[in-house]
């Protein structure tokens, strides 16, 4: 039976997601979400055009707070967690490419 | 680079960010303010902490609506989604956006010349941090690191979706001006764009006059001011117009505007564009405003630009792309005062438009702005006493009457000119005979020489005047 | 053992010192921890500290509040200020939370004395603890066994008598199929009547925390504690937890109770059945009207489930990427920095879900996948209504199983998460939902049979509940 999912299809997810496989990882996770989306042909085959989405459970609408600012976290100990600052900022390896 | 205009046609449509003016973010009680020492503006949610959750603020959705409105734009129920991307000054690797159902949407603004620009939608959404690109001069692709801070992150965004109405780089300020003006009176955002509040990104496409269809387009990023604006427009035009005469096609994509270098450069093709993997935030829930909030917001709207524009060149006669100055400078409401003071509405025009560049015009007395075009009109002052007696009302908050006394001015009758004008003809044989030989430009010197011998007393158009009889 | 309602009664009235209601429980502990490792973090010292403060309000005449002097454990993915928070995750290996859970505060603020952090499945994802990066739990009822997950650690502190009560958080069956494997109560409120602010995101629109205890009024009481409306919760109900202990003993006469069909059949163990149907008798012996009803759209639950929870966890989970926080695997470039951290940082099980979910969001597969998924929930909380239209609340087991061997699905994903067949429909739905001990298998280890009820209908839950658990005794 042909898979659902190729291992390209496995490799882009990967990149998009930030995640590097080996090629042994690739195979693997390619068989074992071949299998979970086997699973899911179930409601791929339902008819559902009327079906209104639910994408929370909540009926709730207008949930708004008042524009009051909060105490601020301290900085100090926030920068003392991070894996490297310098002059109060997050330092990074170099960013290359700009934010789309 | 230029571009025949009488080949070609610029087809542009804006993408407008603005900050908007709370005390707050947009999904969270950490401040909201410019500048500022690094990651002081911070708090779970800012630093996309595990756990953290959003919860709406209230009076970003109120300025939505205020804008919204103001774009006559259908105001409706919406949802936010999340846009998923990796970049280092985005928390949590996704933006809160509204992508399906923007709050806003199908309206349109009216540029000073009449012309209307329809917006498809002006939608919230956050802001990124900031990242510092350090060595290289600054230039993200030579940087040896990177510094990130989030004092900018979750800063609430309006995104301002123009539809490809405009069709020259002069038409695409006058929009971005005119949003700006709105975006300003409704109290929506400071309208600063070297503050970053105010960011334009411009698709830009052209094709041949009389093409029905459109060109493919890029997106212009990294414009700073309205004039590099202009600038990136006819650049990027001309480069486009370039490609297609030269047999080539111009290819979907992300180009970055140069200030110094006054080009687009590539900044990424369309086809390697990210997949965002748009899907509603299950943290939030929708908003749906309802007429009554919509109909408070509304009322409370003050008179937005456009409307100033043709209430005022109604009242005044004028043609309404004149109007345009002047409601800029906010001074439309003292000229209508002062019209109806009884101030002649041309003279109050014209002082409005070249005499009161002065920020504290707009505090200026109506009745005594409207005094001194009578003082003028009726002739007890010249035009540049009148202008001179305005600034120092500008300056001073003194009434003319007391200021032209002050100085002791008062229009000089032909008849007390005649001797000061032969005497200076008599000492300037040589400008006299090329002022009688037509050289008009000398006039100049004998106007300017007759107000040296009367301290500006004397009415410039009766010196000329009286010039002219005297060459017969 | 003492309960949580015995303790915080006995400590209020001044006749029970919490600091020796606490070492009661740390020697324990200290008896059994090495060998069911529940804990990734012990927090004796504060937990002391706290006890003893305790006693001397109490001492000066002032009520700590309905936990008063109560240890509870508390799954390792609830955010503690000044305590480590890990998700038993390499990523978040050292993190230190600079602010708290609005359910710990609650808890701390009604008298209860936290003792450590539990062990979970790696980000809450799994059926068993194996997925812990730090290893895993094992079932106090048979070490060779997996305490079910992914609040395996929780279920484990509660059944080994660590603590009267302990919080998990349960997306898709996290709570109800550990307790239902320890022999324990377990319960899954209502989606918003309990704050997920600070508790660390799987699955935003599924996941909700809720209370393990060994008696079901413990369970009542915690929850009316840490229920309740939160302003800082967009996804929070409004109003207050509906008043759960005060009913607790009205019974099931006349209640209609419905044996869901579906969750009755194939795949689903004769001995675990069997309970439920003994469960169903107890339930008619006490009054209550008893028949199977089919909920036809639960079948598709777990396809459903397997789309949704991945793809809100491949959002949630892209904040850990070494920037801000949490453990950083350094490379040339930020890109490259963020794929090192990400793949060193999360086990298989989690990039599993994550690329699973990124699949199932991505441009050409969204409709397929995500967007029937969202329309399949709106079945199943349809057909779940119709049910509710005939009967009170519905029975059903909780696991397919009893507690099973260790390594004996960690081969195979989809074996795992069939563990979670009859417990994922009432997540999508956003119903309340409770796994009951009601004897044991042919195995002599425990069932869980679960109570499900419709939106806010804890009372209801409740009461059936309670008639179950005095059945067995």
């Amino acid at each position: 039976m042909e898979s659902r999912i190729t291992t390209d299809d496995v490799a882009k997810v990967a990149r998009l997601a930030r995640l590097r496989l080996t090629d042994d990882e690739l195979d693997r996770f390619t068989h074992q979400l071949s299998d979970i989306l086997d699973h899911a042909a179930d409601i791929e085959a339902l008819e559902l055009d009327d079906v209104e989405p639910m994408a929370r459970p909540v009926p709730l609408s207008n949930v708004l707070r008042s524009d009051e600012p909060n105490d601020p976290l301290d900085r100090d100990a926030v920068l003392a967690a991070a894996p490297s600052t310098e002059d109060g900022q997050f330092r990074v390896s170099p960013v290359l490419g700009e934010a789309p | 680079m230029s571009l025949d205009l009488d080949v070609w046609e610029i087809v542009i449509g804006l993408e407008v960010h603005t900050e908007l003016l709370t005390r707050t973010k947009l999904f969270s009680g950490a401040v909201n303010r410019f500048g500022g020492e690094p990651n002081t503006h911070i708090d779970p949610m800012t630093l996309g902490l595990p756990g953290a959750l959003p919860v709406l603020n209230e009076h970003a959705v109120e300025l939505a609506i205020r804008v919204g409105l103001a774009l006559n734009c259908t105001v409706q129920r919406s949802v936010f989604a999340r846009k998923n991307y990796f970049y280092p000054d985005q928390p949590k690797n996704y933006q809160i956006s509204q992508y399906e159902l923007p709050i806003n949407a199908d309206g349109w603004l009216e540029l000073p010349s009449g012309k209307r620009v329809g917006i498809e939608r002006a939608h919230l959404e956050e802001d990124t941090g900031k990242s510092t690109h350090v060595g290289g001069g600054g230039r993200i692709h030579d940087a040896r690191y990177s510094l990130v801070d989030l004092n900018r992150a979750g800063v609430p965004l309006l995104e301002i979706v123009g539809r490809p109405d405009l069709r020259t780089a002069d038409e695409a300020k006058a929009y971005v001006s005119e949003l700006r003006s709105i975006l300003v009176a409704v109290g929506a955002s400071d309208g600063k764009m070297e503050e970053g509040s105010l960011r334009v990104d411009c698709n830009v496409s052209v094709r041949h006059r009389g093409d029905s269809d459109f060109g493919t387009r890029c997106e212009i990023k990294n414009i700073n001011s309205l004039r590099a604006m202009g600038r990136a427009i006819d650049y990027e035009a001309a480069r486009q117009a370039d490609l297609i005469s030269s047999g080539e096609a111009v290819v979907q994509q992300t180009r970055h505007w140069n200030d110094t270098e006054g080009r687009t450069t590539l900044l990424r093709s369309k086809e390697d564009a990210d997949d965002y993997r748009y899907f509603p935030d299950p943290d939030l829930v929708e908003i749906d405003p309802g007429p009554e909030w919509i109909e408070r917001v509304r009322a409370a709207l003050p008179m937005l630009p456009s409307a100033r524009r043709h209430r005022l060149a109604e009242r005044t006669g004028a043609e309404l792309e004149r109007t345009a100055l002047v409601v800029e400078r906010g001074l439309d409401e003292l000229c209508l005062t002062a019209v109806d003071a009884g101030a002649d509405p041309e003279r109050v025009l014209t002082h409005a438009e070249h005499n009161l560049a002065d920020e504290r015009a707009a505090g200026l007395d109506p009745e005594a702005f409207a005094q001194l075009v009578a003082m003028e009109t009726d002739g007890r002052l010249t035009a540049t006493q009148t202008k001179a007696v305005l600034a120092e009302m500008v300056d001073t908050g003194d009434g003319p009457d007391a200021i032209a006394a002050r100085h002791g001015y008062e229009a000089m009758d032909s008849g007390s000119l005649e001797p000061i004008v032969d005497g200076l003809i008599e000492a300037n044989p040589a400008e006299w005979e090329r002022f009688c030989d037509g050289d008009a430009k000398v006039a100049g010197f004998f106007v300017g020489q007759v107000m040296k011998a009367t301290q500006g007393k004397a009415d410039g158009k009766a010196v000329t005047a009286l010039l002219n009889a005297r060459r017969g | 053992m003492r309960t949580a309602v015995d303790i915080a009664a006995g400590v209020r009235a001044g006749e029970l010192s919490a600091l020796e209601v606490l070492d009661e429980h740390l020697e324990r502990v200290v008896l059994r921890e090495a060998e069911i490792h529940a804990f990734n973090h012990l927090t004796e010292e504060a937990a002391r500290a706290a006890a003893t403060g305790l006693d001397r309000r109490v001492a000066a005449g002032e009520d700590p509040g309905p936990l008063a002097g109560v240890p509870v454990a508390l799954k390792d993915n609830l955010c503690t200020e000044g305590v480590p928070t890990t998700c038993s995750s390499r990523i978040l290996e050292g993190w230190i939370p600079p602010y708290t859970a609005t359910v710990v505060e609650r808890l701390v603020a009604a008298g209860a004395v936290p003792v450590g952090k539990t062990n979970l499945d790696e980000f809450a994802m799994g059926s068993s603890t194996e997925n812990s990066a730090f290893g895993p739990t094992r079932n106090p009822h048979d070490v060779t066994r997996v305490p079910g997950g992914s609040s395996g650690g929780s279920a484990a502190a509660v059944a080994a008598g660590f603590a009267p009560v302990s919080l998990g958080s349960d997306t898709g069956g996290s709570i109800r199929q550990p307790a239902a494997l320890c022999g324990v109560v377990g319960v899954k409120p209502t989606y918003g009547t309990v704050s997920r602010l600070g508790l660390v995101a799987f699955g935003s629109s599924l996941d909700q925390i809720g209370p393990f205890s060994a008696t079901v009024a413990d369970a009542a009481l915690v929850l009316e504690v840490i229920g309740g409306h939160d302003p800082g919760d967009s996804t929070s109900l409004p109003g207050s937890f509906p008043s759960v202990s005060e009913h607790l003993d009205d019974g099931v006469s006349g209640l209609r109770v419905g044996i869901v069909t579906e969750m009755m059949g194939d795949g689903i163990a004769a001995d675990v059945t069997a309970r439920v149907r003994a469960a169903a008798d107890a339930l008619a012996a006490a009054g209550a009207t008893v028949e199977e009803v089919s909920v036809r759209a639960v079948t598709y639950g777990l396809s459903a489930y397997y789309l949704v929870a991945p793809a809100e966890a491949s959002s949630n989970l892209a904040r850990y990427d070494g920037v801000r926080y949490g453990v950083r695997v350094e490379a040339a470039t930020a890109g490259e920095m963020m794929e090192a951290t990400r793949t060193a940082g999360f086990g298989d099980e989690v990039k599993r879900r994550i690329m699973l979910g990124t699949y199932a969001l991505s441009a050409g597969y969204y409709d397929a996948f995500y967007g029937k998924a969202l329309k399949v929930r709106t079945l199943i909380r349809r057909d779940f209504d119709a049910a509710y239209e005939r009967f009170d609340v519905l029975l059903s087991p909780t696991s397919p199983t009893t507690a099973f061997p260790f390594g004996d699905k960690t081969a195979d994903p989809m074996a795992m998460y069939l563990n979670d067949v009859c417990t994922i429909p009432t997540n999508l739905a956003g119903h309340p939902a409770m796994s009951v001990p009601f004897g044991v298998g042919d195995d002599g280890l425990p069932v869980g049979v679960q109570v499900l009820a419709p939106a806010l209908g804890e009372v209801v839950m409740f009461r059936t509940a309670a008639v179950l658990e005095g059945s067995v005794r």
